[in-house]
């Protein structure tokens, strides 16, 4: 159920990210089963859901590490599932993606770990770039510091900048959060949301963040979709969703 | 008909290895090429083996020697030592020896370390990061180990037949160039190069096996844990069936 009810201002533009019908399971297990969103320009929409929902099954449908079983999603304009190893990275190339373990190259440094995806992706950036940009992204989330340390000698919160930073490293038009703040104290989990947001402002971003961190949801999310049996069973703003009579949507808003 | 579970699980391993397997020479011979992490990847399976391969090596040959010594005393062939301790070590106990080492080492480093990559996501971040993953860390492993080995086994053997000379003159008195003389002029080209040749085989399997398993490690640190295991215990039959197979086929050839 598409809510229609918050149409806004840049409502005109075609969707950064549009999911339609997406299916996906493993085996016998039915994962997503007919599911649909859309991100505007700018936008973030936090997805709920419960654990093993499919959340991040989603995510990395949507970034081509899982393939769709049926149904179609749209990035950037193009059709994923018809595009080849190159077009599928030069999407990727303005598709940051924060995994929910982080993911930080251990046998690297911090530096390492944030040139790798420049190296990778821009084939034609100078080295006086790349150092430029790596040490511009760990100012931003404040751990200019730590460009020699391996991420085993970082706390969990550092490390989640890190890798907030990894993805920032390559300034994506959209990025996927995959659980941004679970795991984290209430303090670091605010200032990664306030990372979040600023980041969203200065370097436009559009979102799809997923979360079961309420306070976080209510910091970041411009809407909210709720991901119930393998569909989007609900979508809204949160004070429309807080409002809400049924079940399965309240049960998140205790 | 429903097959026994253990059967079941045998043929479905073996498709998905050999899947593996088909996999790797698919992306063999397309660029992109990886070979900086194919020369690091060198350095850290060959050169940091080496210590390890010749101090085994070393003592395998030493010990080898006094064994024998009593045996060809017995019959008298004494001054044969050299030679039959050289056979042995180049066409058998040092590709085999070697090799063992070499998974024990090495199989179970890449099961581990591919395992935990897997599990902490560090492979799907390689991927979205213009990265063919399996390019860069399975085709440069296996590609290394199949290269390392063969070098690793012609060292040890060397090393081995040095640790042979010296035990060979703890009890007696040869000449090191004597002694070379007399190994290096039993040794045929048929006695080194299928030896060396089924280390190729060896060093294959033991760096696809290593990578499979860590590729395709379950969740969990425990699962990372079963990969690094389950590498090398299939690694070394690995290098008994293949060392069973060449020596039939370098039978059937002739070479023996
Ligand atoms: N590679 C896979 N193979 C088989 N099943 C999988 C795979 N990945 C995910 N699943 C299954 O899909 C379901 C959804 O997994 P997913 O990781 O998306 O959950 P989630 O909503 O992100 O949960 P959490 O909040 O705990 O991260 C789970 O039941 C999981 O077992
Ligand atoms: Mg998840």
């Amino acid at each position: 159920m598409q809510s229609e009810s918050n149409i806004s201002i840049i409502d005109t533009q075609e969707p950064v990210i549009k999911i339609t019908g997406l299916k996906k399971g493993f085996g016998n297990r039915v994962v997503l089963d007919g599911f649909n969103l859309e991100l505007k320009r700018g936008e973030s929409v936090v997805v709920l859901g419960r654990s093993g929902s499919g959340k991040s099954v989603l995510i990395k449908c949507v970034i081509g590490l899982y393939k769709a079983d049926e149904g179609e999603i749209f990035v950037l304009g193009k059709k994923i599932s018809e595009l080849d190893y190159e077009g599928m990275d030069k999407i990727r190339a303005n598709v940051g993606f924060l995994f929910q373990s982080n993911a930080l190259y251990d046998s690297m440094t911090v530096r390492e770990n944030l040139e790798f995806p420049m190296r990778r992706h821009l084939k034609n950036i100078s080295p006086e770039d790349v150092e430029k940009r790596i040490i511009e992204t760990l100012t931003h989330v404040g751990l200019a510091h730590t460009i020699e340390m391996m991420p085993s000698e970082l706390s969990g919160g550092m490390q989640k900048r890190i890798a907030l930073a990894r993805t920032l490293v390559l300034n994506p038009e959209i990025i996927l959060y995959d659980e941004p703040t679970t795991g984290l104290d209430p303090v670091t989990g605010k200032e990664i949301s306030t990372l979040m947001t600023e980041t969203q402002r200065l370097y436009n971003t559009s979102s799809i963040i997923i979360s079961h961190d309420m306070k976080c949801v209510q910091r970041t999310a411009d809407r909210i979709a709720v991901l119930v049996d393998g569909v989007c069973y609900a979508i809204g703003t949160y004070n429309e969703l807080e409002r809400s009579n049924d079940e399965k949507v309240k049960q998140f808003f205790e | 008909m429903k097959l026994p579970f253990y059967i079941n699980n045998f043929l479905s391993e073996t498709g998905s290895i050999s899947r593996f397997i088909t996999r790797f020479f698919g992306q063999l011979f397309h660029p992109r090429y990886e070979i900086r992490q194919f020369i690091r990847q060198c350095y850290l399976i060959g050169c940091l083996s080496f210590p390890l391969i010749a101090i085994t090596g070393f003592i395998m040959g030493l010990v080898l020697t006094m064994q024998l010594r009593p045996s060809l005393i017995a019959y008298g062939v004494e001054s044969q030592l050299p030679i039959m301790v050289s056979l042995a070590i180049v066409r058998e106990i040092g590709p085999v020896i070697t090799a063992l080492i070499f998974a024990g080492k090495i199989s179970s480093g890449i099961g581990a370390e591919l395992g935990s990559m897997k599990v902490t996501e560090q492979i799907d971040a390689m991927e979205v990061s213009g990265t063919n993953p399996f390019k860069y860390l399975v085709v440069t492993r296996v590609l290394a180990t199949t290269l390392m080995l063969p070098l690793l086994t012609v060292l040890s053997d060397v090393i081995s037949l040095y640790g042979s000379y010296l035990g060979v003159n703890i009890k007696g008195h040869t000449s090191l160039q004597l002694y070379f003389f007399q190994v290096f002029h039993t040794l045929q080209f048929s006695d080194v190069l299928p030896a060396l040749i089924k280390t190729v085989f060896f060093g294959f399997a033991i760096g696809i096996i290593g990578c499979y398993k860590g590729y395709n490690s379950s969740k969990g640190t425990e699962g990372v844990g079963r990969s690094a295991n389950a590498a090398v215990v299939i690694s070394s039959l690995f290098i008994f069936i293949i060392d069973l197979v060449t020596v039939q086929i370098t039978d059937i050839l002739g070479l023996n």
